[in-house]
């Protein structure tokens, strides 16, 4: 055990020198794809029409449309997150819990319809639900009344919450496989009932999986314009959709850039809440 | 271990292999492409699903000139990569308000007409006096689509005769409305309906259209831009607003379907071609116009997208007289008041509007 600890120790200045040199077509990505880019999203956040320096597209968002879309859009991501948490949260214990050969396979189902392109996925939901679409044919096929949730902020948030599920279980199921049989045996022999081993040692254990699914599927909510779009009826108008319009009909790249940057608080924050609870990046799938 | 060493190495093998079949057939591409566009390339930006593809192909053939194509949704998407000069375009096809910001803003080039005989030949007189409007002297644009801006409705659901804007503010066709996603076509039916102009900039015009599609927005089942097209024909909705060439195909599809254009007025647009200043192949350019403008050409293209063309040439061609008389395709104008087509109105005026639709959006 010593001696192979010597000898990685004993290589470790070529080693990392072809690193370095591996590293170097990401670093390169990097730079131009996300460095780059939100240099350009700080610049033109921070200046007006004639390149002067200005905060007023940042508190822009002070204005009575902006900060509603920011709270709606705030809301509706809480409200699907917590809605994901507690779907996947069973479903992912239940998993772990399975032979190994029959993990692989259930996971997969999960995982299969991200296959399919995002934005089919969520036409597919504007089908489905459409005043004359497959459900309420279905509906009055059975003599049931029609249920119109097409176009209102149940339609998204059924939307954020089909579309981002599968990045709340995988976390979810990373975490709790990696839990040892033996820690949960040892509870159970020291006298723990079901309930106790779940609360004081499962969940616990499970925490950095829970962040990491929470902000999975947090930022991609929060930010989304297109499930708004398609299922509100562009009636809803979240922050996404402010900054979209901004960038494609208004043409005015230095508010959208100025709101990008408080979304950018927003998802500041939550990263930080999950560095401190996920030290150790266990939870961090794909 | 081993194994897997075997496979990564197969893996790279059927990596490598690929890669060089992909650049060896690049290889015996190329002369074959570079012998079709031995007149070099013409670069196009046009609306998405806005000509036959057949043209396009026709028009390398005849010419030996390859064409690029290029798609965009809304003149609002076009303009930002035209000014940026990021994409060097040969050809775009923006519509009238636009056309004149491009021109205002020097981003266009004069158009040499000797090089484009077919345009002046066949294009009906009134759509050049038209096109005034937006482009004084009808230097740097030539018409390619035009039409105007009603409304759509389903002869099942709405029982009494629609001639006014103001059946799209009715209680009874609550959730069953469907409006254009799109600024400064949703303040026109608004304007129109108070008897303002649509390209009005006056604070209080503006703000009193504001309050009239905020008042309507509970009744408004989706605000939608190439949707309404397919909505109304699976009859999801009563009432939609859309352009007349897509009204045609509509109709095709669902005969219940009705297009009227509205007594107090609308909108009469036309999208042309115009050459930017920066592009690189002008005479290209001004071959794919002339092209364009040939009438078997004109009429291929209406028949395929079922905008109304503005070549008269090509109008006579159509073999199915009630197409060619159709009073949707072809309105005779002059028995509408108020009709407009849209000008650009500088920086201040799209910001206003800006402002109010999205105070109108966020309601």
């Amino acid at each position: 055990m010593r001696k192979k600890t010597d000898k990685k120790t004993g290589g470790f200045g070529t080693i990392s020198l072809r690193r370095s040199a591996m590293s170097a077509p990401y670093l390169f990505w990097a730079v131009a794809f996300i460095i780059i880019p939100l240099l350009m999203i700080f610049y033109y956040g921070l200046t007006d029409k004639t390149g002067a320096f200005t905060l007023a597209n940042v508190a822009a968002i002070a204005y009575a449309e902006h900060s509603k879309a920011l709270w709606l859009a705030l809301g509706l991501s809480l409200i699907s997150t917590v809605i994901c948490l507690i779907l996947a949260y069973p479903l992912a214990l239940i998993l772990s819990q399975r032979k190994l050969s029959q993990q692989s396979f259930l996971v997969l189902i999960f995982i299969l319809p991200m296959w399919m392109n995002f934005l089919l996925r969520t036409l597919a939901w504007q089908t489905l639900l459409e005043k004359t679409g497959v459900l309420n044919s279905v509906l009055s096929f059975l003599g049931l009344p029609a249920l119109n949730i097409i176009n209102t902020p149940g339609a998204i948030i059924l939307g954020m919450v089909y579309n981002f599920l599968p990045f709340m279980i995988l976390p979810l199921y990373n975490a709790l496989t990696k839990i040892d049989p033996n820690v949960i045996n040892a509870a159970h022999d020291l006298g723990a009932n079901g309930v106790q081993t779940f609360c004081r040692v499962i969940f616990p254990l499970s925490i950095p999986g829970v962040i990491s699914g929470i902000t999975m599927v947090f930022v991609p909510a929060l930010t989304t314009f297109v499930i708004s779009n398609l299922l509100g009826g562009s009636k809803i108008l979240l922050i996404g959709n402010v900054i979209e319009q901004e960038f494609t009909q208004a043409g005015n790249w230095h508010l959208g850039s100025g709101l990008s940057i408080v979304l950018m608080i927003f998802i500041l924050v939550n990263m930080v809440l999950t560095n401190i609870f996920d030290k150790n990046g266990e939870g961090t799938v794909l | 271990m081993q194994k897997r060493t075997v496979i990564t190495k197969l893996g790279c093998l059927a990596v490598t292999g690929t890669l060089l079949a992909g650049l060896l057939s690049g290889c015996g591409a190329s002369p074959a492409s570079s012998d079709s566009a031995q007149n070099g390339e013409v670069v196009v930006y046009n609306w998405g699903e806005y000509i036959d593809p057949d043209a396009l192909e026709m028009f390398e053939e005849e010419t030996g000139i390859r064409v690029i194509y290029d798609e965009f949704e809304t003149n609002e998407i076009m303009y930002p990569k035209v000014e940026a000069g990021a994409s060097q375009y040969d050809v775009i096809c923006p519509s009238d308000y636009m056309i004149q910001k491009m021109i205002d803003n020097d981003l266009l080039q004069e158009l040499d007409f000797t090089h484009i005989p077919n345009a002046k030949k066949n294009i009906g007189a009134q759509y050049w006096e038209q096109s005034e409007q937006f482009d004084p002297g009808n230097k740097y644009s030539v018409p390619y689509c035009w039409g105007t801006v009603g409304i759509l409705y389903n002869k099942t659901m709405v029982q009494e005769p629609v001639d006014s804007w103001s059946v799209l503010w009715e209680e009874q066709y609550a959730d069953n409305i469907l409006m254009q996603d799109s600024v400064r076509d949703a303040f026109m039916v608004a304007l129109k309906l108070n008897g303002n102009s649509m390209n009005s900039t006056d604070p209080d015009e503006l703000a009193a259209a504001r309050d009239l599609l905020i008042e309507q927005k509970p009744l408004v089942q989706a605000y939608v831009i190439d949707q309404v097209r397919d909505k109304m024909i699976g009859g999801e909705a009563a009432l939609g607003v859309i352009y007349s060439g897509e009204a045609i195909y509509t109709q095709r599809e669902n005969p219940d379907l009705e297009y009227v254009i509205p007594k107090e007025g609308t909108n009469v647009w036309i999208d042309s071609w115009v050459i930017p200043k920066n592009a690189p192949n002008k005479e290209n350019a001004e071959a794919f116009i002339d092209f364009m403008c040939r009438p078997d050409i004109a009429l291929m293209n209406f028949d395929y997208i079922t905008y109304s063309t503005p070549n008269d040439a090509a109008r006579e061609l159509i073999e199915d007289e009630e197409i060619r008389n159709s009073s949707i395709a072809f309105p005779d104008l002059s028995q509408y008041e108020n009709l407009e087509t849209f000008r650009y109105l500088g920086e201040e005026g799209d910001e206003l509007y800006n402002e109010m639709w999205k105070e109108v959006k966020s309601k």
